[in-house]
């Protein structure tokens, strides 16, 4: 057994690369969900926003990375928020449900779709957008950082994720504190309350839709700058689901939560990967039982284990208070 | 219960006791007022004027479509036809958070306390044009701390009137039905209401606390703010209100001081026709 090899990877899950897009898409979704009581089951699209405003500012248009930033994070995002939110936020909350999941597929299957290789280069994706970003690489790609964890490029896209990430957690924080947030808080509890307070509660969710969205899109841009690739297959419906597990593990409506969350499911997966191999090539694991082509599917059951144990034994997420969930009930 | 004599029964001087009557100041004037759901008609209301500075009460049976007209005249529904004027301002086509900011505030029957909230943010949302409500100033504090100090002054003198200060950093959720009755009523006023709609404020409300909140309701008139009321508590009704419109099937049968209201033939029609059984606590006056 290689006990440097588990938890060195454990440890890059908890903080590399697949942490840093989830967190991102998961703080998005606390915006949505966690504050302003919208249900979004279809964040992958807001991701696949990011990155294919990048990739197709960049590969398709011609643009330079820069515009290709603004279309990512900002136009792509706003665009689809609007498109889903305007038919969906007058009406009860699970009508945007439906839209965002139908949203998030009918983006999955169009772009893919060989009429549009030109523009969306289907199945493939599209490729080498980000040279700008590593342009800016200050680390030699040759050698190894942060306990020999990441290459060059590696800790250049982590570093900058790292950096990205605390901004959005500063916003959320004093947004959050703000009367702004005190609104939006105000409409996940009730929104015929703040409209009767005189608050236009269709143009807050709106908003919260749109910076939400906007979050997310910066997770899905960093999956495609790490990869320098987007591609349709890295937005299917279970990258939503992956952003809700981390929210809901680390607690709803907590600044830190999403983050909490993203970090522990990433670190147990790579835990769980590492361990289940180790085990089955060193012959601890009888073959009756699971062979090393299974250990993906096996890691999965367990973690969906712990999410049936948590939601029985601490239902309010790791961060979440039980005084709170209480008053749900009254 | 016996009716303290009302203060602004002279508002009234001159209008006639009958359905639609003018009234010498109206702040809210209702129009052909008329919704249907489907087939049945649920307010078909001629013509209603609220007299301001007074205190309405809006009763009537089970089903007389009471609710539908408050929530027609606050803009939480829409009538399918028909005109409301409030202040002159027409409120047709305009999004019920505007009319909150026009001046008519309103509470709900099932109360709507923000569970999730302390108390004190719960009054804190009241507060209006809240420069730090934008996102982007939002992130600048300091160009919405003061302002954000008033307002908590302001809820703080509120919750202290209205017995509450206790609570001030608990949340909402925990107070008692009585306490989230008092805590709406006083969040509506951080609006700075010219008029206050309440939906039957004295529902589920312990008789301690009902003669406190009755006291709060009569605070607001003298206040020069304007109260109509959904009600079924008559005692309340008696207690308090300058005028009452009694409606029935969706229409107005009825309008006049309290004291005219339980000798009314119509409005005995209207109880006792379809409630046999209830009496009708009007008439013990």
């Amino acid at each position: 057994m290689d006990w440097g090899a588990i938890i060195q990877n454990s440890f890059r899950g908890f903080i590399g690369e697949p942490f840093i897009y989830f967190s991102l898409a998961a703080m998005g979704l606390n915006m949505h969900y966690g504050y302003t009581g919208l249900l979004n089951f279809g964040q992958a699209v807001f991701m696949a926003a990011g990155a294919y405003g990048l990739s197709m500012a960049v590969v398709t248009l011609g643009l330079n990375f820069w515009w290709g930033l603004l279309l990512g994070i900002v136009i792509f995002p706003l665009l689809l928020a609007l498109i889903m939110g305007v038919p969906t936020l007058r009406l009860r909350a699970d009508y945007l449900a439906i839209v965002t999941i139908a949203a998030s597929e009918m983006f999955r299957i169009i772009a893919r779709s060989p009429s549009l290789d030109r523009w969306t280069g289907s199945s493939d994706g599209l490729t080498a957008f980000a040279n700008r970003f590593y342009d800016f690489n200050p680390f030699d790609k040759q050698k190894r950082y942060f306990f020999g964890l990441f290459i060059g490029n590696q800790m250049w896209v982590v570093l900058i994720g790292w950096i990205v990430l605390s901004i959005v957690v500063l916003i959320v924080w004093m947004t959050m504190r703000s009367p702004w947030g005190r609104v939006l808080r105000a409409i996940r509890e009730d929104e015929d309350a703040a409209r009767s307070l005189g608050k236009n509660a269709y143009w807050f969710k709106m908003q919260s839709l749109m910076i939400g969205g906007m979050f997310g899109a910066l997770g899905g841009m960093f999956r495609a700058i790490g990869t320098q690739s987007a591609q349709p297959q890295n937005f299917i419906t279970d990258v939503t689901f992956f952003a809700w597990v981390a929210l809901i593990l680390g607690g709803a409506a907590k600044v830190g939560g999403p983050i909490a969350g993203a970090a522990i499911l990433y670190g147990i997966l790579n835990f769980t990967d590492v361990l289940l191999r180790q085990l089955v090539e060193n012959g601890y694991m009888p073959e009756a039982i699971m062979d090393g082509t299974q250990v993906g599917q096996v890691r999965f059951m367990m973690i969906g284990l712990g999410l049936i144990l948590l939601a029985i034994y601490r239902p309010q997420g790791i961060f979440g208070t039980k005084e709170e969930m209480a008053l749900d009930d009254r | 219960m016996t009716a303290e004599p009302s203060t602004a029964q002279e508002l009234f001087d001159g209008v006639p006791y009958e359905p639609g009557a003018a009234k010498n100041d109206p702040i809210l004037v209702a129009d052909n007022v008329r919704r249907a759901f489907g087939g049945l008609v649920a307010v078909d209301v001629e013509h209603l004027e609220v007299q301001r500075g007074a205190i309405t009460a809006l009763i009537g049976p089970n089903g007389a479509g009471k609710t539908t007209f408050f929530n027609l005249l606050t803009n939480f529904d829409e009538p399918d036809t028909g005109d409301r004027l409030f202040e002159g301002n027409d409120l047709s086509g305009v999004s019920a958070y505007k009319v909150a900011n026009l001046g008519m505030v309103r509470t709900f029957q099932l109360t709507k306390s923000l569970s999730k909230m302390t108390v004190i943010d719960n009054m804190r949302l009241g507060g209006t044009e809240q420069a730090g409500e934008s996102f982007f100033r939002a992130l600048l504090p300091f160009l919405w701390r003061r302002q954000e100090a008033e307002i908590t002054q302001r809820a703080d003198a509120l919750l202290e009137r209205f017995k509450l200060s206790h609570m001030r950093d608990e949340f909402a959720g925990t107070l008692s039905g009585g306490q989230r009755k008092l805590l709406e009523m006083a969040r509506a006023l951080m609006v700075r209401p010219n008029m206050v709609m309440l939906d039957e404020p004295m529902a589920g409300v312990n008789p301690a606390l009902k003669q406190s909140l009755l006291d709060h309701v009569k605070g607001l008139r003298d206040e020069g703010m304007t109260v109509l009321f959904v009600e079924h508590d008559m005692d309340m009704v008696q207690e308090i209100s300058d005028w009452v419109v009694v409606m029935a099937e969706g229409r107005i049968i009825a309008e006049g001081p309290p004291e005219s209201i339980a000798s009314n033939q119509a409005v005995v029609d209207a109880y006792l026709g379809s409630h046999h059984d209830s009496a009708l606590d009007l008439e013990a006056d």
